[in-house]
């Protein structure tokens, strides 16, 4: 059974967040541990494994980035490849974003620069998910599979300007 | 289909059957035990009609393992009856602490499941004597009662509550809901379940504090939405990101510090009344007991009054007089409070969150009684929070609605919690670098695994050391258990394919399983946890607890090989009666009920053997059942939406 068959969803980089994070629910309350507090050992074995499932399940789909990858395995397409062809301008930008990260912290409003800097990011996530969502339509994995990597080129720079705000929060 | 007569003479059916359960708030300061009571939830008193059990323990030179506290009648009948064949707990063990600091614990919390290094970062000294254990992580603190570690002196708190829950719902506990806070690690809670299962309770969940004051409060409210609890105990800070919604209460992201709370700021006053009143740094055990005494009672006048009096006996036998003014306490403690915003920061971020979609801000621990601390977290959140149930109790009768649908109480509540791991799991790699395995608030359960292979030819064992936390390197996160892949078949270097499976339960607890994929070994794996108890050592101190009470061990082997047959009983029984003859061909239906009348049947008599092997073979026969039931529940779950959409679109 695949991710999108847990959740009775058709297999789709479109999802309808509402829809599936109700079907989420509702496949816990059956399935949940705690439903199984009082029941012998093995159901409580199973209950486990099944509410692990649907949790991976929910959380791989829930996020584009992890959905995308799995729609592409879905089609029998290697997502671990170290293949990092990606185009020029795209990289230069990365570079800049680093450099910017970089030197936030001696600026004198390093918190707003921050923010502005995630936000900047997240805007640009949001366009790609579009784009995604497109090729997707026209089962163009190829391009597809090129700006999922993009994404998580977005994703790590994402993680590294949160951990910048942790830093800045504990000095 | 003929009719099979399944049920005991005698016994009601299964649903009418109530079940004792508590929910217990282990806390830093206080602790608390609440039940459902005449359907309504609320925390239960000693006989002096205290409900609060500070979380001090006094150990006395000839001290039994006999727990005493003013939960005990006889004693308020007795008059003066010695103390000294016994363990204090609560207000009488309070007195004790400045007469007496060393034998006498208090915020065993910050202990619980840390390493003595841990301790040391603590903040200010703590006016114990640790000893190192030889061989384990875990601190041992010298009492005249003789070495005591976190884990037993929590489970003497834990004693004193479910004495006072039975002896008050009249009967014994089923189980038993307890509350840690969410930022706890893996150590911590393991350190918090042996002390419950030292204490002899069956804990059924451990529950995240914020989780629980949901529960409380969302409850009461009929609330939906996302909320913010923010949650300031005495030595703990939490702060969860929650979502309600037609009971479910999903917890977004979770963030906090599990070594800050009311206590420091005890200690930042302390501190200053020191240097106020020029008293050294190396004070006696019981001067600063005496000071941070004070600092309590200012800071609480302060939460009504303008100033504070402070009046201190110094060692030279002269009175220091002195005051706190509410803009110096402001001065003080404003950098604790600023210390919690960074958590709230994080989690709202973690939750793709801003301060705008919060709908409502819950306060919860006793810190929170401060107004500096409500008018800056308001600040914060935008919004005045909420306050209405009281901060010292919410999380208790949270923990009793979950304990009393867990044990089974409520078979048609649909309530539902979803909860996150606090910290990620990582494991060591090359140059003590941290590879993340489970980041930081996934839902649990969770279940990860990772692919290893050897690094020499002919290699048959392989160390895995498995941390928590956010940091990159190793030395900065915590160590959470070092463990050895053994018989490991001997291969060419890098060929062996080893599939570490980490599993993270409804608790919040890891388990390790690991197999060699090329030949299918599964390996033996010993998770030692870096700070804990073993389990040999539970084992003991368990053995060493019952003999001085004088149960039989055997008895009370049987007694529990007896209770999970009635836990068996009883579930297969609601099944069959459920769908036994919906699922079941006529001849497995058959042959189940027959399995199920011997285990009835063996059950009264008093091997323990036959009863185990009884069990067994009904887990056996019944597996198939149990994954058809599975699969029908998940059938009916996703067929039912399909309805609902229909009935909505027409």
């Amino acid at each position: 059974m695949n991710y999108f068959e847990v959740f009775d969803l058709p297999v789709s980089f479109d999802i309808d967040t509402d829809t599936i994070a109700e079907r989420y629910r509702d496949l816990q309350r059956v399935v949940h541990p705690d439903k199984y507090v009082n029941a012998p050992d093995r159901e409580r074995r199973l209950a486990m494994e099944k509410a692990t499932q649907v949790n991976e399940a929910f959380q791989t789909l829930k996020n584009p980035l992890s959905r995308g990858l799995y729609l592409l395995q879905l089609q029998g397409i290697e997502t671990h490849d170290n293949h990092t062809a990606m185009d020029s301008e795209f990289l230069m930008q990365q570079m800049e974003y680093r450099e910017e990260l970089a030197e936030i912290k001696q600026q004198s409003h390093p918190f707003d620069a921050l923010n502005a800097f995630l936000n900047r990011i997240e805007r640009e996530q949001k366009q790609l998910n579009d784009t995604l969502s497109q090729q997707f339509a026209q089962n163009d994995y190829l391009s597809a599979h090129d700006n999922l990597r993009k994404c998580q080129f977005l994703v790590r720079l994402h993680e590294e300007a949160l951990s910048l705000e942790e830093e800045l929060n504990n000095c | 289909m003929p009719l099979l007569q399944i049920s005991e003479p005698g016994k009601s059916a299964v649903p009418h059957q109530h079940n004792l359960a508590a929910g217990i708030d282990l806390g830093t300061t206080n602790s608390l035990v609440a039940s459902i009571r005449s359907g309504i939830a609320e925390t239960l008193p000693d006989i002096e009609g205290h409900h609060l059990l500070p979380s001090i323990v006094h150990y006395t030179e000839r001290a039994s393992t006999q727990v005493r506290s003013y939960d005990d009648d006889e004693r308020a009948n007795t008059q003066v009856r010695p103390y000294d064949d016994e363990i204090i707990v609560g207000n009488a063990a309070k007195s004790f602490a400045n007469q007496d600091p060393l034998n006498t614990i208090a915020s065993v919390k910050r202990l619980l499941g840390r390493g003595l290094k841990d301790l040391k970062t603590l903040g200010t000294r703590l006016p114990y004597e640790f000893v190192e254990n030889e061989g384990q992580g875990m601190p041992m603190i010298r009492t005249v009662a003789g070495l005591k570690s976190p884990v037993q002196v929590s489970a003497d708190i834990l004693k004193v509550l479910k004495k006072r829950a039975e002896k008050t719902l009249g009967g014994e506990l089923t189980g038993v809901v307890i509350t840690v806070p969410a930022y706890f690690d893996d150590a911590q809670r393991q350190a918090t379940k042996d002390a419950a299962t030292l204490a002899d309770l069956n804990v059924l969940r451990l529950l995240n504090e914020p989780t629980a004051a949901a529960v409380a409060y969302g409850l009461d409210k009929g609330a939906e939405g996302i909320h913010a609890i923010y949650d300031l105990g005495g030595g703990t800070f939490d702060i969860s990101i929650l979502r309600l919604y037609h009971g479910v209460f999903e917890v977004m992201a979770t963030a906090g510090d599990s070594a800050l709370g009311g206590d420091d700021i005890d200690r930042v006053i302390a501190q200053w009344i020191m240097q106020q009143a020029h008293i050294a740094n190396d004070a006696e055990h019981h001067q600063i007991r005496e000071l941070l005494d004070v600092a309590r009672t200012a800071k609480e006048t302060l939460s009504t009054q303008n100033t504070a009096p402070l009046n201190i006996k110094l060692d030279d036998g002269i009175q220091w007089q002195g005051k706190l003014t509410h803009s110096q306490f402001n001065e003080l403690i404003d950098p604790l409070i600023q210390k919690t915003i960074s958590p709230c920061r994080r989690a709202l971020r973690d939750a793709r969150l801003t301060v705008a979609d919060i709908n409502e801000v819950v306060m919860v621990g006793g810190a929170t009684r401060m107004p500096r601390v409500r008018e800056k977290i308001g600040e914060f959140f935008q919004r005045p929070p909420h306050i209405d149930i009281d901060p010292d109790k919410v999380v208790a009768i949270g923990a009793a609605i979950q304990a009393d649908i867990l044990a089974g109480n409520k078979p048609d509540d649909d309530m539902l919690l979803l909860d996150v791991i606090p910290l990620s799991l990582g494991i060591e790699t090359m140059g003590g670098l941290v590879e993340k395995i489970i980041p930081r608030n996934t839902t649990i359960p969770v279940a990860k695994a990772q692919e290893f292979t050897t690094f020499k030819d002919g290699q048959t064992a392989m160390a895995i050391h498995v941390v928590q936390g956010e940091r990159e390197l190793v030395l900065d996160c915590r160590s959470l258990a070092r463990f050895e892949l053994r018989g490991i078949p001997p291969m060419v270097a890098a060929s062996a394919r080893i599939r570490v499976t980490f599993q993270v339960d409804a608790d919040g607890l890891l388990s390790v399983f690991a197999t060699e994929e090329t030949t299918g070994v599964h390996s033996e794996i010993t998770v030692k946890p870096s700070y804990g108890l073993q389990d040999t050592d539970i084992e003991r101190m368990l053995k060493d607890s019952l003999e001085h009470v004088q149960e039989d061990v055997a008895t009370r082997t049987l007694r529990e090989q007896q209770v999970e047959a009635d836990r068996v009983i009883n579930a297969l029984r609601a099944a069959l009666k459920a769908d036994g003859h919906h699922l079941l061909k006529h001849h497995e239906f058959l042959e189940i009920s027959a399995a199920l009348d011997e285990l009835l049947r063996v059950k009264q008599g008093n091997h323990v053997q036959t009863i185990k092997k009884a069990i067994e073979h009904l887990d056996e026969i019944t597996q198939s059942y149990a994954q058809r039931r599975m699969d029908t529940a998940i059938h009916h779950a996703m067929t039912g939406h399909k309805v609902d959409e229909f009935t909505q679109e027409n």
